[in-house]
């Protein structure tokens, strides 16, 4: 009999080892550089709520090796042994009172951080009754399946700057984003510095988060939005202030004229192809004289697409990598008068890479994101005779190019 | 009236296929609705493996997104409305007039009804799939996803339809199993005395009829705006799509109950037996259940922490979903309480049953962690919360279903399966789940998004998503086990007796199967566990307390007849159905099912009674 005990508990015990190991080793292979990782939290709300996640998860695997343990516990020790009828118990009063009040305890202390978690996350705190902030405002307008990001123009306060599916934040700031959405409902999420707020029409939805460090952030939308919802994605560039002052006047600028002939065919095929029915090559956009936002073009605005360190906001367009992981993520890359260098002087974005990944794309725009409206509605993808030769592939991505 | 005397007989087909077609025998229809609905499992389970294989590695290209899409959606539609509600229905069927001592239902041509009409809505479902692609907005149908400009197919309306017509189906036999629980109790079965699994069905049914009409409401204004150009949800013109969330989830969430308290009540009958115990605070469970069933109208809004609601609701949802944790709790405590001190026989329902503790438990514990908003805000439509739907789903709903099949598969069909290959099925299953899903708990605090039909390589998601896909495979196979241990049994088993668990509540006080009329005898009940108490010759101290009209009224035993008019009632809801999915010529195959459903109607009231005694009398 004590031996069976002996060898029951040492059994338990490494059931329980083998179930905590697994669970840690699980925790573990998620948690590093994974790009998406929440534990990885490298923002204050991301990481307040990482916070608040580690205070239930410890609390509930102390339930978890309560109750399992006593399950697997039970398991051997009221194995049937013989025909008799056990002793027929049908309650405790003072037991059962116990483990109603035991929960209600454990509750509270994952209540007490959560609520103060939401009211910490709630962008409120940053944003005044009549919409106005002394932090950065960004609007984010989600559409299928891209991300819209618009600037107040710091030159014209009558004026926002559009950006598609990269999204550039000054580091240490607050920066707060009023979410909105033209088709569906979609969801902004850059788990490292933030959990997700939908992206509603017809809804204001606020947030906000911060950066602690120079970085690049994988960002997806998390709310389902059609048939490309898996490919709905952006980055998020967390630059210091006088960079982020510097790409946001680059932004502001114009974009130069063609001086190449091939350039300028491709600029001039860029209207005759339909491209600028949706496509905007200039990245003002005026507000209504209220001070409303007037919806812009319907694709993503290209105005500086060749400055942009990834295509579709998936695509690298450099092979060199934003961080370098093995110095402690020191930043690869800076910010010159807007124009992504690498710190040998070099241009950051490959020309090469990024016209591959233009030419992939015009080719086929359906291949990488199914359903787009590009490849539904665009008058060079559903008629044949307008279909776009090689040649004039390689006008469009030769003047796409020079939008830096 | 008389003189318009009824031209069809009631059918009286003692076996064959009109045998089933007209039959109002609360077990048959069970039996109906049993294997039904598990055709319908698989199906679901087969768009779940199509799923998992296309996610088995990163950038796979096995299915398209827009079929992805398709195949999640109607696998959460399928798997709550086709699977385990019906499943759920199959043992109320079978299983309430058994252990509440009655002959039948309350309505027993309302029930086969149900049961056709349930039929009705899966068809409906599930055609979509050949008719130009099945619906692709989610199970949750989230507009402005849903509207014509965005969803022109046809694979919505399908959906809304079936679930209308499912609605139908789900409301006749709630409201059946309702009266019937109330009023046909045997003599002496007081509340206090019903089977825990017959108190979960009437809480259960409680909240169908509370919630289905919700979603009704909901799906009409769908229609509406799909096909007359409303604008209750259109955002063009300034519907307003969170509408549709707050209705959706005050049904969704009461639905997450209904199908998770069937399943509740399913273990609390398997844990006793097995345990050759009673059930270990019986009120205290009895009372959890009612307080989860009304406290889980209070907390919709943990489906929408992500929506912008505002801090102030969002914590008031927080802490009404933390506190429905505490009955749910003392339901799972009080089960331990049951099998500690017992005499636990580990047979394949035991081992289900033991199974959904552990496995709801898990469920419970990441539920907690998403019922806090500030956390759900990493976990929300990730694959976290896949993980903690299908703990609670799977490894609750479906192990208990599971283990209620094998619990009352003697008493169904009078033979015993095997009980190795039971067995098997149980582990097979059981480490399938969990290689399954608890790898998906790292994907989604990894960062890995629901409903998405493929992710890159870089992602670091790889690994656990071949994991799953493996422990998908694993599951399958068990329940090919399953299916073969049961039909081969079925057929071949050995006899298995009126009782061959020494079970504790009425239905195993009768031959297995029962006979037609179930009980030659009314029962009087005298105890809680009165089968078991009356086994074991206990005085019988308590006095018997009035119960409906399953008094013996002195008559021989009176039973209801098959009838031809249920089935076609519902065919007039099918046709009608399709006449709203397609609307030509002025709704004109909606107006012929609406016809052939009022003459259905019409001689189902008019429908004679070839009643035993009637002709006594009429000779006389």
């Amino acid at each position: 009999m004590l031996k069976s005990a002996v060898s029951l508990k040492r059994l338990l015990s490494a059931a329980l080892l083998g179930a905590l190991a697994a669970l840690l080793t699980g925790c573990n292979v998620v948690t590093p550089d994974h790009s998406q990782s929440t534990f990885d939290t490298l923002g204050p709300v991301a990481e307040n709520q990482l916070f608040i996640f580690w205070v239930i998860f410890w609390a509930g695997l102390v339930v978890f090796i309560a109750v399992e343990g006593a399950l697997l516990y039970m398991v051997f020790k009221f194995k049937r042994r013989d025909d008799l009828d056990p002793k027929q118990t049908h309650g405790n009063t003072r037991i059962e009172i116990a483990w109603t009040i035991a929960p209600v305890i454990v509750l509270i202390v994952a209540a007490v951080p959560t609520i103060q978690g939401i009211f910490y996350a709630d962008a409120g705190r940053y944003v005044d009754n009549n919409g106005q902030s002394n932090e950065l405002l960004v609007d984010v307008i989600g559409h299928q399946w891209w991300f819209e990001f618009r600037y107040p123009n710091p030159n014209n306060p009558g004026e926002q700057i559009a950006v598609a599916n990269e999204l550039y934040v000054p580091v240490g700031e607050p920066v707060v984003f009023l979410l909105d959405s033209v088709d569906v409902i979609h969801s902004f999420w850059v788990p490292k510095l933030a959990g997700k707020v939908d992206m509603i029409p017809n809804n204001d939805n606020k947030m906000w988060f911060q950066a602690y460090a120079p970085g690049e952030f994988f960002g997806q939308c998390a709310e389902f939005c059609g048939v490309s919802h898996a490919n709905m994605r952006f980055k998020v560039v967390a630059v210091p202030r006088p960079e982020f002052d510097a790409w946001l006047q680059h932004q502001a600028s114009a974009a130069p004229l063609p001086s190449d002939p091939l350039v300028a065919e491709g600029k001039e095929l860029f209207r005759d192809a339909g491209c600028s029915g949706c496509h905007a090559e200039s990245s003002i956009i005026k507000l209504r004289p209220d001070g409303g936002r007037i919806p812009g073009r319907t694709g993503p605005n290209l105005t500086h697409i060749a400055s942009r360190l990834n295509h579709l906001g998936v695509y690298r367009n450099s092979d060199v990598p934003f961080e370098d992981h093995a110095n402690g993520g020191r930043q690869l890359y800076v910010n010159v008068d807007g124009i992504p260098q690498r710190l040998d002087g070099q241009p950051f974005v490959s020309e090469a890479m990024l016209q591959n990944n233009l030419k992939t794309w015009i080719s086929d725009p359906e291949a990488l994101k199914p359903g787009n409206l590009m490849a539904r509605d665009g008058e060079p993808y559903i008629d044949p005779a307008n279909e776009l030769t090689e040649r004039e592939i390689d006008a469009l991505v030769a003047y796409l190019l020079t939008l830096k | 009236m008389t003189t318009l005397a009824f031209p069809i007989p009631r059918p009286t087909h003692p076996t064959g296929i009109w045998n089933w077609i007209t039959t109002i025998d609360h077990k048959k229809i069970g039996i109906l609705y049993g294997v039904t609905a598990f055709i319908l499992f698989l199906s679901g389970g087969i768009e779940a493996l199509l799923m998992r294989i296309q996610l088995a590695g990163p950038n796979q290209d096995i299915v398209s997104a827009e079929v992805f899409n398709q195949l999640f959606t109607m696998h959460g539609t399928t798997m709550i409305f086709l699977a385990i509600m019906p499943l759920s229905a199959a043992f109320f069927n079978f299983v309430i007039p058994l252990q509440i001592g009655a002959r039948d239902v309350a309505f027993p041509r309302l029930n086969a009804f149900s049961f056709w009409t349930f039929l009705a809505g899966a068809i409906i479902l599930k055609i979509s799939w050949f008719t130009g692609g099945a619906t692709n907005a989610g199970w949750f149908g989230y507009a402005p996803l849903t509207s014509v400009q965005q969803n022109p197919g046809t694979g919505i309306d399908f959906w809304l339809v079936s679930l209308q017509v499912l609605g139908i189906a789900s409301l006749a036999a709630s409201f059946n199993f309702l009266v019937t629980i109330i009023n046909m109790r045997a003599p002496g079965m007081s509340f206090m005395r019903l089977p825990l699994f017959t108190w979960m069905t009437f809480i259960t049914n409680i909240l169908i009829v509370l919630a289905f009409p919700v979603i009704t409401v909901a799906l009409i204004e769908l229609y509406f705006d799909r096909s007359f150009g409303m604008n209750f949800f259109n955002t063009a013109r300034g519907g307003d799509p969170v509408l549709w969330q707050h209705l959706f989830w005050v049904f969704g969430h009461p639905e997450v109950y209904i199908l998770i308290l069937p399943a509740m009540g399913i273990v609390s009958e398997i844990l006793p037996t097995f345990s050759k115990k009673p059930l270990f605070g019986y009120p205290a469970i009895v009372l959890a259940g009612a307080i989860i069933a009304f406290m889980g109208w209070m907390v919709w809004s943990h489906h929408m922490f992500t929506v912008g609601l505002g801090p102030i609701p969002i914590t008031v949802f927080t802490i009404t979903t933390m506190a429905i944790a505490v009955p749910t709790g003392i339901k799972v405590f009080n089960w331990m309480g049951t099998m500690w001190g017992g005499q636990m026989d580990f047979r394949t329902p035991m081992l289900y049953a033991v199974g959904f503790v552990a496995m709801f438990t898990i469920g419970g514990i990441s539920g907690v962690m998403h019922s806090s908003a500030s956390s759900d805000a990493q976990q929300q439509d990730t694959y976290f919360i896949v993980a903690h739907i299908h703990y609670v789903l799977f490894g609750g709903a479906i192990f208990a279903i599971f283990g209620g099949i094998y619990y009352w598969f003697p008493k169904i069909t009078g033979r015993m399966y095997n009980e190795v290959l039971g067995k098997l099925n149980f582990w097979l299953v059981f480490a399938g789940f969990n290689i399954a899903f608890f790898p998906q708990h790292f994907l989604g605090l990894d960062g890995m998004p629901r409903r998405i039909y493929t992710y890159d390589a870089g992602m670091g998601w790889n690994l656990w998503n071949g994991v799953s896909t493996l422990g998908a495979i694993v599951m399958a196979v068990g329940v090919l086990v399953m299916i073969h241990n049961l039909a081969r049994s079925w057929r071949k088993g050995e006899l298995a007796g009126n009782d061959p668990w020494d079970a504790r509540t009425l239905e195993w006080s009768i031959p297995s199967p029962p006979p037609e009329y179930n009980f030659a005898e009314i029962p009087t009940v005298y105890d809680r566990d009165d089968w078991w108490a009356r086994k074991r010759r206990e005085v019988r101290r308590a006095v018997p307390v009035a119960g409906g009209s399953g008094y013996d009224e002195g008559h021989g035993i009176h039973l209801p007849q098959p009838s031809y008019w249920p089935i076609i009632v519902s065919i007039g809801i099918l046709i009608g159905g399709f006449g709203l999915v397609y609307p030509v010529g002025y709704y004109a195959i909606s107006i012929v099912g609406v016809l052939i459903g009022m003459i259905g109607v019409y001689s189902w009231s008019f429908e004679p009674v070839n009643d035993p005694e009637d002709a006594e009398q009429a000779a006389h």
